[in-house]
């Protein structure tokens, strides 16, 4: 958790003045584009992740960073991503919106809501079909339960029983709408369960609570259980993207967002287990030192040579086409 | 091999390669029961219903799980039933499969054989008889397949397979019944035209069912004195720009014609790419931009018949005429 937030902080830091969204100017930001932070939410990917090897499969969203890094990826290939430069782990051909590092079994970030869930059940149904015995873990958004690969995707992955982690990862907006008033019925869980797939809700600002419910969903999964869903109930305190300044919402939501914040409840519950303020001091310094280290190694990496625009396109029909 | 029908021989194709190469499955609805049009007859019966896999009706999931399979080391089929029911996965066609490998920096790739027929469909209407097969050409990532005869759909069902890519493969509606010799092992690299026809004094570009009508209005053109090359361009994309310059310069006029609507229409791009680099007459012609009605004259007004064709040829043939007669020999 606190190597996603230090990623996150790092990641804003050098985003400023990179977006032309929410009236903001391009101008020569190092993380140029939309930058989706997930500050606030790092113990839903690290309490999931905990109970996934390598040789686990996750699909992600929009808002990938944490899951990227608690699924085990080098922070500076992908902190070189978001620069833009060729060491990056996508070549700087995907940026943040589309992290992805296939080497531990990350399988993209994706720019479009719920588009991950499709692909996360058909990668179950090729280990299925290989009769493997890893599971996959599909990350999703509050707002991707309205639109329709919910629906299909869900009812595919019961209908074949697939080893499948559904993710709800609730932070309550859709972009810069509530999603509480864009949802009818009881939302996430009942609609999964309508669906047959088993789900339970979950603080997901508590990482303890998070690791049990997923240790003992992926142990359902992995037993033969078919799918699974976790609907983890978190907060967005930064905006839909890095220079949105969320001005739509009563700043004292997040203020007491900010009292349920997971890395301070984690800290506190340590505390009281007799984790000195030293050991988690340490935990904190040697985070920001990878994320330091990261950043200087983006800034000093090297620019993708043009032709790198025409590679991995496809095979057939690849070429300089005007 | 003996007579196969357009249907079989894709059947055949597709059994073939799923004996050879476990990767390859099928998913889409009603394949279990051999497809609605019998183009996977058996398929299941062979080869289980795990790898022959009836799906709900869930277009958008059907190609999303496909790309995730493709992502994950397999090679999906993927049955759409009809070009019009594919709208319905636009997200996961242009967005995911064409996206995955480049935007990914090459970790992955997405081989998938997407079959979505394309056509006029006899009394069939509006939403199952569009052939938008320019739509795709469009977006980098995708090849694009459009066979016109039993054993081109049988050589580029294979090539499709083997290629790695991700395709989309779109049979005519209106070609599974047609009969044809496949020959044993016969192979069609993708992107490579047929001449179907050889002729002197204007080239026709083609492809799909309106290859038949094409060679049909190439005939009557000959009984009038005007010699046609017919060329099937059986791949969209890559198209193949050698056989259509070649014909092109030496008859000094080209005609593409597509069952497609016109406008915008990937007959477009070929009659563009011939007027740049040859600088000759170039003619289009498409269906007129409307739905397709239900009512006969109406679905006739949108099909491209051999006298449509006919005609157009036989008026650029003597612009084609006049170039000849003052191009350097």
């Amino acid at each position: 958790m606190a190597r996603i937030r230090a990623f996150e902080n790092a990641a804003e830091e050098a985003s400023k003045g990179g977006v032309a969204a929410f009236g903001a100017s391009l101008s020569a930001a190092n993380v140029r584009g939309p930058l989706h932070l997930s500050t606030g939410q790092e113990a839903v990917p690290a309490g999931v992740c905990a109970n996934l090897s390598r040789a686990d499969l996750l699909t992600s969203t929009h808002r990938g960073h944490g899951h990227t890094i608690a699924k085990g990826a080098d922070t500076t290939a992908m902190m070189c991503e978001l620069f833009g430069r060729a060491s990056g782990c996508n070549r700087g051909k995907g940026g943040s919106m589309h992290i992805a590092d296939f080497s531990v079994g990350m399988l993209g970030a994706n720019g479009v809501v719920a588009a991950g869930i499709p692909i996360a059940v058909g990668a179950a149904q090729a280990i299925k079909l290989r009769g493997g015995g890893e599971i996959v873990a599909c990350f999703f958004g509050d707002g991707a339960v309205n639109r329709g690969p919910f629906l299909e995707g869900l009812n595919w992955a019961a209908i074949y029983r697939l080893p499948v982690l559904f993710v709800c990862e609730d932070n309550r907006y859709s972009a810069t709408t509530p999603t509480g008033e864009m949802t009818g019925g009881e939302g996430a869980a009942v609609r999964a369960a309508a669906i047959g797939v088993p789900a339970r809700a979950v603080d997901g600002n508590d990482v303890e609570a998070v690791d049990d419910a997923v240790c003992a969903l992926a142990g359902e999964i992995r037993a033969g259980g078919g799918p699974h869903f976790l609907h983890a109930i978190t907060y967005r305190v930064k905006g839909h993207v890095s220079v949105d300044a969320a001005a739509y919402r009563d700043s004292g939501e997040v203020t007491r967002a900010l009292e349920q914040d997971p890395l301070r409840t984690a800290a506190e519950r340590l505390a009281a287990r007799g984790i000195g303020e030293s050991v988690l001091a340490q935990i904190r310094t040697e985070a920001d030192a990878e994320i330091a280290r990261a950043v200087a190694a983006a800034h000093a990496a090297a620019w993708p040579e043009v032709a790198e625009a025409y590679r991995d396109v496809q095979d057939v029909g690849a070429g300089r086409w005007y | 091999m003996p007579e196969l029908s357009y249907a079989q021989a894709a059947c055949t194709a597709l059994a073939e390669a799923m004996r050879t190469d476990a990767r390859v499955v099928v998913l889409g609805e009603d394949v279990g029961r051999g497809g609605v049009f019998a183009q996977y007859r058996g398929l299941q019966q062979e080869f289980g219903r795990d790898r022959v896999v009836d799906t709900p009706i869930s277009e958008a999931t059907i190609f999303g799980a496909a790309v995730g399979m493709a992502l994950n080391g397999l090679k999906p089929v993927v049955e759409m039933r009809v070009i019009d029911f594919a709208l319905c996965a636009m997200d996961e066609v242009v967005n995911q499969a064409a996206k995955a490998r480049y935007m990914f920096g090459g970790q992955g790739r997405v081989p998938l054989v997407a079959r979505m027929p394309i056509g006029l469909w006899a009394a069939s209407a509006a939403q199952h008889s569009q052939s938008l097969e320019a739509w795709f050409a469009h977006v980098p990532g995708l090849v694009v397949v459009t066979p016109a005869t039993p054993a081109d759909n049988y050589a580029l069902l294979h090539a499709a397979l083997e290629s790695g890519d991700p395709v989309v493969y779109m049979e005519h509606k209106e070609l599974w019944g047609l009969q044809g010799e496949v020959p044993e092992g016969y192979r069609v690299p993708l992107g490579t035209a047929a001449v179907r026809r050889e002729g002197r004094d204007a080239t026709l570009v083609t492809w799909s069912r309106t290859v038949h009508a094409a060679l049909e209005a190439a005939e009557a053109a000959a009984q009038r004195g005007v010699s046609v090359e017919v060329i099937d361009l059986r791949t969209i994309w890559p198209w193949d720009r050698e056989t259509v310059l070649a014909s092109a310069a030496k008859t000094r006029c080209l005609l593409v014609a597509h069952e497609a609507i016109q406008a915008g229409g990937f007959g477009a791009e070929i009659a563009a790419t011939v007027a740049e680099a040859l600088q000759i007459p170039v003619r289009r012609l498409g269906a007129p931009r409307v739905p397709v009605g239900y009512s006969r004259p109406l679905e006739d007004e949108a099909r491209i018949t051999p006298d449509k064709i006919l005609a157009q040829v036989v008026a650029l043939s003597e612009a084609g005429g006049r170039e000849r007669s003052a191009a350097p020999r």
